[in-house]
């Protein structure tokens, strides 16, 4: 990790003042970064570092547990995707990951100023504790004076450098004239501190020194739960939009070139492989090849492409290399058009208020108008403005939020991090408090539901020579369909047949010859099959009747318990899809949901949640899908898999970084547990202010008063959020 | 009362160090995975010339 920081000020101080020459590195060792979503222990730490380092190439590989991360230094001609399958062969999920996008997360540098703050917040309170609890113990006259002094001279220069966040907050929003949390934080603090001088200048018998810091403490050590829970999602989800193809092949007089897709234009020709995902918007200029658009519209079935066809950025090239002229390159691609959508969509939803929100408009004002009142009440009482003053302090202190700031952090860190183990990254601020109101449920079903990798289902119905025929033809393709059939064939224990020249037709399907007859296994259009509305592939041997081979979408582990958990927990269960009715409802069957949508286009889908929100349900999208990102915006809150295209990851406010779609079920379930404990801290808070502040009011309140009350209801504020973990 | 001249110095400074080790350990990168530290000390795997 340091050698990831220090790669980027590697070079001499000469080379920045002149960047306008980036300094092409002598090739060194490369950086790799996997992202592993499914370690979760020491021997996964152990058993991937082995591997990892036991590869030739890798220089060190170190596993971040927290992180679920994997930093590997290797030789330059080494690339994650040498090390997917291997890791993938020792059992592990991994991903690849873009370490120049990480390096912003890791240099973290807001977090590391919030820890330095805290700590010296930290020591400097336990110093002026110590000091403290002697006078209230006893010392006095010029033994308590001189520990006031002491105490004064450590608190004014630790809270000036650790209170600078509040500082800042309080003075934006004054600036506006808005009142925020921090108002009366930065004004107890101050209170307190000007109040204490005054009193220990004058030989007084209370100083709030040490109350001003250790609620400077408390509240940093809030702030600081809040900043981690929000900078682990949003590096995890930094680092899932590093997965997405960063690179493409442009092809510039006959050359072939690995380019960043930034820098691709309009009218460059693209090289698009077997297995790849295209870059661009675009028209196929050469190649014929099948298209797998799933992730854009929900259809299963891969459409043929050959040269003319216009194709989207996003759709997956699934046989032969593909050339396509770019006609929308970057923000201009449909891909990117549709986050324009999500961005409409999102401006709606944060007008969702949070707990917190809510329950800082009503304290903020009440805060003040209590001290206030006391200041007033005392000065025409006593008419002395020292007692006032105090008093008003003392009022400001006891009031002052701790437990308020601690409430909210402590339990969303108990419980993003209860979630993150489970594979869910909570990306949104309020997602688990919108999660908690959801009532209806809708699915998408390709990709979400359903993996996205086909299933052979009637292998029985087909004479055993056909299957050896249709096996050793499927062998040599690397098709989804061929590979599924001939998984399921050879588990069955079929041998392939001797069939000679077998060779793939790109766009259509494999070809050869069996005892002299030409044999094919492919497209309906090709094989003689009649298209139905099943994806099929079709096994025609010269002379005979051509026979079709059925494929399923396979369920994703863990939906069939998703959903029963969901239909358990009374919420309805709706399945939208933007495929051919006959596959949306045999899946409807299967996991016995009874509102189901076929073919339905992308604003049919954001229009059906819209529809459903008009109506006062509170929506829980969950899909992966281009078609499905207009939907997750609009809907109360959001969940995509790690696998979904990007725009629909940054729609969503949850991603779920496994494969297994069960924690969903048990996240509503977290997320309701969490807003119950949140009313709970808020509760706790209120009745420590119910008895301390009548006290304060009147007068009665002591520094030991206040320091009790303080730390008791931060604690049992932050222990009542560790039961959730 | 004239230990207090000692010892209130001396809390100072040991705070003082705690301080400083603490910032130590943030600098170097040692709070980045504390739920894998926690899991390696239990590692049978080590290296007893660690690079610095």
């Amino acid at each position: 990790m340091t050698t990831q920081l220090s790669s980027g000020t590697a070079a001499c101080p000469g080379c920045i003042a002149s960047p306008a020459e980036p300094a092409r590195p002598v090739p060194q060792d490369v950086q790799i970064a996997l992202s592993l979503p499914g370690i979760h222990c020491s021997a996964c730490i152990a058993t991937v570092e082995r591997e990892l380092n036991a590869q030739p190439g890798v220089e060190e590989a170190r596993v971040n547990l927290t992180l679920k991360r994997a930093m590997i230094k290797a030789a330059p001609e080494l690339t994650a995707a040498d090390l997917i399958p291997v890791m993938e062969q020792a059992g592990f999920e991994a991903h690849e990951l873009d370490p120049g996008a990480l390096s912003a997360t890791q240099a973290n540098k807001a977090g590391r100023d919030l820890l330095m703050r805290l700590a010296v917040a930290g020591f400097a309170s336990m110093n002026v504790m110590l000091l403290s609890v002697s006078v209230w113990s006893g010392a006095a006259d010029a033994t308590r004076d001189m520990f006031h002094w002491i105490s004064a001279a450590i608190a004014l220069p630790a809270i000036a450098f650790s209170a600078q966040p509040f500082f800042a907050n309080a003075w934006s929003a004054l600036r506006v004239r808005r009142l925020n949390m921090d108002v009366p934080i930065v004004l107890a603090i101050l209170l307190a501190l000007i109040t204490s001088l005054w009193e220990t200048a004058l030989g007084g018998e209370h100083a709030y020194f040490d109350a001003a810091l250790t609620l400077t403490f408390f509240l940093l050590a809030g702030r600081y739960l809040d900043y981690r829970t929000r900078a682990a999602a949003r590096s995890a989800a930094e680092e899932l939009t590093a997965l997405e193809v960063p690179r493409a092949v442009m092809l510039r007089d006959g050359a072939e070139k690995d380019v960043a897709v930034s820098a691709l234009s309009v009218g460059d020709l693209v090289l698009v492989r077997p297995g790849g995902r295209m870059p661009v918007d675009g028209e196929i200029v050469s190649g014929q090849s099948e298209l797998d658009r799933s992730l854009l519209t929900g259809e299963t079935l891969p459409v043929f492409a050959q040269a003319g066809l216009t194709v989207s950025a996003g759709e997956v090239n699934l046989t032969g290399p593909l050339t396509i002229r770019a006609t929308a390159v970057g923000e201009d691609t449909s891909l990117h058009r549709m986050a324009d959508l999500v961005a409409i969509a999102e401006s709606g939803r944060s007008r969702y208020t949070s707990l917190a929100d809510k329950a800082a408009k009503l304290y903020a004002p009440g805060v003040h108008i209590l001290a206030a009142l006391s200041f007033l009440g005392w000065l025409i009482y006593s008419g002395d403005i020292r007692t006032a003053l105090n008093i008003a302090a003392a009022v400001l202190i006891i009031t002052c939020p701790c437990a308020l700031g601690l409430a909210v952090p402590a339990v969303t860190t108990a419980a993003s991090g209860r979630l993150f183990r489970k594979g869910m990254l909570i990306k949104h601020a309020t997602a688990l408090e919108r999660l908690a109101e959801v009532d209806t449920v809708v699915f998408d079903k390709t990709g979400t539901l359903t993996s996205g990798t086909p299933a052979l289902t009637n292998l029985g119905d087909h004479a055993r020579t056909d299957l050896e025929v249709a096996l050793a033809l499927a062998e040599v393709s690397s098709h989804p369909l061929s590979v599924a059939l001939s998984k399921s064939a050879r588990a069955s224990g079929i041998k392939p047949a001797n069939v000679q020249d077998v060779a793939e037709v790109p766009g259509y399907g494999t070809e050869g010859t069996y005892h002299g007859l030409r044999a094919r296994l492919g497209r309906a259009a090709w094989t003689g099959g009649t298209e139905g509305d099943q994806t099929a592939a079709w096994l025609s041997v010269e002379g005979q009747a051509s026979v079709p081979f059925v494929f399923t979408d396979t369920l994703r582990a863990g939906a069939v318990e998703a959903v029963q958990a969901f239909r358990q927990a009374d919420k309805k269960v709706i399945l939208i899809s933007g495929d051919t009715r006959g596959a949306v409802k045999a899946l409807a069957g299967t996991l016995g949901i009874e509102t189901w949508i076929a073919q339905a286009l992308p604003q049919d889908k954001a229009d059906h949640v819209q529809h459903l929100r008009d109506q006062g349900h509170h929506v829980l999208m969950v899909g992966d899908g281009l078609n499905d990102t207009a939907a997750l915006a609009a809907a109360h809150v959001s969940i995509s898999p790690a696998s979904a295209l990007d725009a629909a990851r940054v729609a969503s406010d949850i991603v779920l970084l496994g494969n297994d779609l069960a924690p969903i079920a048990d996240a509503c379930d977290t997320a309701v547990k969490a807003t119950k404990r949140i009313r709970e801290n808020f509760r706790i808070a209120t009745i420590y202010n119910i008895i301390a502040v009548p006290l304060a009011v009147i007068g009665l309140a002591t520094p030991l008063i206040a320091a009790l009350a303080m730390s008791t209801s931060s604690i049992t504020v932050s222990l009542n959020a560790l039961r959730l973990r | 009362m004239e230990v207090l001249a000692y010892l209130i110095p001396i809390s100072l400074f040991l705070g003082g160090v705690g301080l400083v080790a603490f910032v130590y350990t943030v600098r170097s990168n040692q709070y980045d995975d504390p739920e894998g530290d926690a899991r390696r000390i239990l590692s049978d795997e080590w290296d007893d010339n660690p690079k610095p």
